[in-house]
C-alpha cells in the first residue's frame, strides 16, 4: 500500500472530479461533502508524504512498471512532498470558502476544482518533463473555466488574455521540449541531467536555446517582468476562492524553475552548469521593485493582492538566482508563508467587498463593513504578515533571506527588498485606514461571515502564526530540502541505479 | 526533404504569430491554432525524418525510425484541438458579453483616458 501512496494526490482529485460529473443535477449530489472529505484526505496523504520524505530517501513511482528512464514515473524528495501538502493545505481552506455559496454561482465548480488540484499535484510530482507539460495543460484548462466561473464581462475580458497567452505558452513548451528531445534523446528528467554532462559540444548552442525558452514558458507560469502584465488583471477578477487557488499557480512557475535549472542544468550539467541564474538574477530584482510600484498605484483591494503576489514571486526568484543552500531553505520557508497568506488575503478582500455594498473592494471611503472588529482582526492580520513586520513568519522568511545573500548581492538585494516590503505597509497601511476608519457606520443587518468562510479565512491567515511558532522544525525540513535539490547526483542515481539492479518502485 | 519540410514548418510559424499578434479575437485563435500545426510538425521532425525504417526491433532492420515523436504529437494535438475549441467559445463569448471582437476593449480604455 505504502508505494501506492505516491499516485494519490493525482488520483484522488481525479475520481471526486469525476464522480462530480455523473449528474449535472446540483440537488441530487452531495457535492460540498465530496469536495470537503476528497480534499480533507488529500491533506492527510500529503501530510504523510511530508513525513515519508523526511528520511531523505527519493523515491519513485513507475507508472505501468515501465522502469525509468523509459516510462513516465512521479518522484517524490522533499521538495514536491512540501508542495503537495502547501497546495492541499491552500486548497482546503478555499474549497472551505466557496461552500459558503460561492460554489452555486456557476455549474460544477467543485468538479472543476478538483481536477484543477489533479494538475497541480501532477505537476509537482512528475519526473518526467513531457508529462510536466501535459499536468499543466490538465491545471491551465481547469483554471480557465474556473476563472470565468460565475460570468460577468471583467472575467470574459480578463479570461480571453489569459487563455490566449497561456496557449502561447504552451506552444513555446512543445517547442522547447521538441528541442531537448532532439538533441538529449530523452525526456526522463534525471536522465536528461545525465545526458547534459556528456554533450557534444556543437549541439550546446541548440541545447542552451530549449532551456532559454522553458525559463520563458516557466516565467510565464512564474509571472516574472516581463511576463506578468496578465496576473493583476486575471486575479483580480476571479472569484475569490479560485484566486486563492492561483496563488499556488505562480509558485508551480517557481517550482519548475527551481527543480529544471536545479537538476538538468545544475551543478553537473558540465559546460551549461548554472547558466540560468545570473539572468534571474536581474529579472527577479526588476520584478520586485516593480511589484513595490504596482502595490502603492492599485485602486482595487485585489489588485493590490494581485501585486503583493508579484512582489513575493521576486522575492522567491531571487533566493532561486543565488543557487546556494542558504537561500534556498530561506525561499522555500518564505514560498509557503506567502502561498497561504495571500491566498486568505484573497478570501479575505471578498468578505469585505461583499460587506461593503456597492463600494466593493475599491480602496474608497464609503460604507463600513458589518462585522468591523472581526474583519479588521483578520486585515491587520494578513497585513502584518504579508509585509513582513515581526513577529509573524513573514518578517522570518524575509530575515532568513536577507541574512543568507553574500556582500555583493546585499548591494542590490537589500536595498530593493526592503524598499518594496516598505511599498507595502504604506500600501495596505492606507487601504486599511481608509476601509475601516474612514468608512460610515456599517449596517448592522448586512451580510455577515458565514462558518464556512470564517473556517477557510483561519486555516489560511491562520497559518502564519503556525509557521511563526513551528519556525524551528520547518526550517530544518527546508534546509535539508535545500541540501537534497543541490545535489543532483543523488536524484539521478535513486532513479536509474535502482532500475539497473531491477529494484522497482 | 529537410529543406521544404523546415520551410513549411517556419512558414506556418511566422504566419501563426504574425495573426497572433492582431488586435481582433478571430485572427487570434487562428493564429493561434497555426501556431499549434507549426509545432506539432516541428514535434514530428525531433526524431530525424527517416523514411522506410523499422519502429520496432527486428533482426533484418537496416534502420529505425523513432516512435516516440509520434506519441508526443498525438498528445500534443489532442490537447491542442481541446484548447482551440475553448478558445473558439470564448471568442464567441467575449463577443456576445462585450459587444466588440477587439482583444483588448478600445471603449473601456477610451473612458478611462476621459475620467
Amino acid at each position: 500500500m505504502m508505494q501506492h501512496l505516491l499516485v494519490l494526490p493525482v488520483l484522488l482529485p481525479l475520481l471526486s472530479g469525476l464522480l462530480m460529473l455523473v449528474k449535472r443535477d446540483a440537488t441530487r449530489l452531495p457535492r460540498r461533502g465530496i469536495a470537503l472529505v476528497s480534499t480533507a484526505l488529500l491533506v492527510v496523504v500529503t501530510v504523510i508524504m511530508v513525513l515519508e520524505s523526511r528520511s531523505g530517501e527519493i523515491s519513485y513511482y513507475a507508472l505501468g512498471d515501465w522502469q525509468p528512464p523509459f516510462g513516465i514515473i512521479l518522484v517524490l524528495d522533499r521538495l514536491s512532498a512540501l508542495m503537495v501538502c502547501l497546495t492541499s493545505i491552500l486548497a482546503l481552506g478555499s474549497v472551505a470558502y466557496a461552500c459558503a455559496g460561492d460554489d452555486r454561482k456557476g455549474s460544477n465548480f467543485h468538479g472543476l476544482f478538483q481536477l484543477q488540484l489533479m494538475g497541480i499535484n501532477g505537476a509537482f510530482l512528475t519526473g518526467d518533463l513531457f508529462n510536466l507539460f501535459v499536468f499543466f495543460e490538465v491545471l491551465l484548462i481547469a483554471s480557465y473555466s474556473l476563472l470565468m466561473h460565475g460570468g460577468g464581462k471583467d472575467r470574459t475580458q480578463a479570461g480571453f488574455h489569459y487563455v490566449a497567452l497561456n496557449l502561447a505558452g504552451s506552444a513555446m513548451f512543445l517547442i522547447a521540449l521538441g528541442v531537448l528531445y532532439g538533441t538529449l534523446g530523452t525526456l526522463n528528467m534525471a536522465d536528461m541531467a545525465q545526458r547534459v554532462a556528456m554533450l557534444d559540444v556543437d549541439r550546446l548552442g541548440l541545447v542552451e536555446a530549449g532551456a532559454f525558452l522553458l525559463l520563458v514558458v516557466f516565467g510565464l507560469k512564474a509571472a516574472i517582468l516581463p511576463l506578468y502584465f496578465w496576473l493583476p488583471r486575471a486575479y483580480a477578477s476571479a472569484p475569490a476562492p479560485v484566486a486563492a487557488l492561483f496563488a499556488i499557480m505562480t509558485k508551480v512557475g517557481i517550482y519548475a524553475i527551481l527543480r529544471v535549472y536545479t537538476l538538468i542544468f545544475g551543478e553537473s550539467a558540465g559546460e551549461l552548469a548554472n547558466f540560468v541564474q545570473p539572468w534571474l538574477w536581474w529579472f527577479a530584482l526588476a520584478t520586485l521593485a516593480l511589484g513595490g510600484v504596482g502595490v502603492l498605484s492599485a485602486r482595487d483591494l485585489r489588485t493590490q493582492v494581485a501585486y503583493l503576489i508579484i512582489i513575493s514571486v521576486g522575492t522567491l526568484l531571487v533566493g532561486v538566482s543565488m543557487n546556494r543552500e542558504a537561500p534556498i531553505a530561506a525561499l522555500l520557508y518564505y514560498m509557503i508563508h506567502t502561498t497561504l497568506v495571500s491566498g486568505g488575503l484573497f478570501l479575505l478582500a471578498d468578505a469585505i467587498s461583499e460587506q461593503r455594498g456597492k463600494a466593493g473592494a475599491r480602496i474608497v471611503p464609503g460604507r463600513g463593513v458589518t462585522q468591523p472588529s472581526l474583519l479588521g482582526f483578520f486585515y491587520f492580520l494578513g497585513a502584518v504578515t504579508v509585509i513582513g513586520l515581526p513577529p509573524l513568519s513573514g518578517a522570518i522568511g524575509k530575515a532568513l533571506l536577507l541574512d543568507s545573500a553574500q556582500p555583493g548581492e546585499q548591494m542590490w538585494l537589500w536595498p530593493l527588498l526592503l524598499l518594496s516590503s516598505l511599498a507595502g505597509i504604506v500600501a495596505m497601511g492606507r487601504s486599511g485606514s481608509t476601509i475601516f476608519w474612514k468608512a460610515k457606520p456599517g449596517d448592522s443587518d448586512g451580510p455577515r461571515l458565514q462558518p464556512a468562510m470564517l473556517a477557510g479565512l483561519i486555516l489560511l491567515l491562520g497559518a502564519s502564526p503556525v509557521l511563526s511558532l513551528l519556525a524551528g522544525p520547518i526550517t530544518e525540513f527546508t534546509d535539508a530540502s535545500a541540501t537534497q535539490l543541490l545535489d543532483p547526483g543523488q536524484y539521478a542515481q535513486s532513479i536509474l541505479l535502482q532500475n539497473a539492479t531491477g529494484d522497482g518502485s | 526533404m529537410e529543406a521544404l519540410f523546415s520551410t513549411v514548418t517556419g512558414f506556418l510559424a511566422a504566419s501563426g504569430l504574425y495573426l497572433a499578434l492582431r488586435g481582433r479575437t478571430f485572427p487570434v485563435v487562428v493564429g493561434l491554432t497555426l501556431l499549434s500545426y507549426a509545432v506539432n510538425l516541428f514535434l514530428f521532425s525531433t526524431g530525424g525524418l527517416t523514411t522506410d525504417g523499422a519502429a520496432v526491433i527486428s533482426d533484418d532492420a537496416a534502420r529505425y525510425a523513432d516512435p516516440l515523436p509520434q506519441a508526443l504529437v498525438l498528445t500534443a494535438i489532442v490537447i491542442g484541438f481541446a484548447m482551440t475549441a475553448f478558445s473558439v467559445i470564448l471568442a464567441m463569448r467575449v463577443r456576445g458579453d462585450l459587444g466588440s471582437d477587439q482583444v483588448n476593449d478600445q471603449r473601456e480604455e477610451s473612458k478611462e483616458e476621459k475620467s
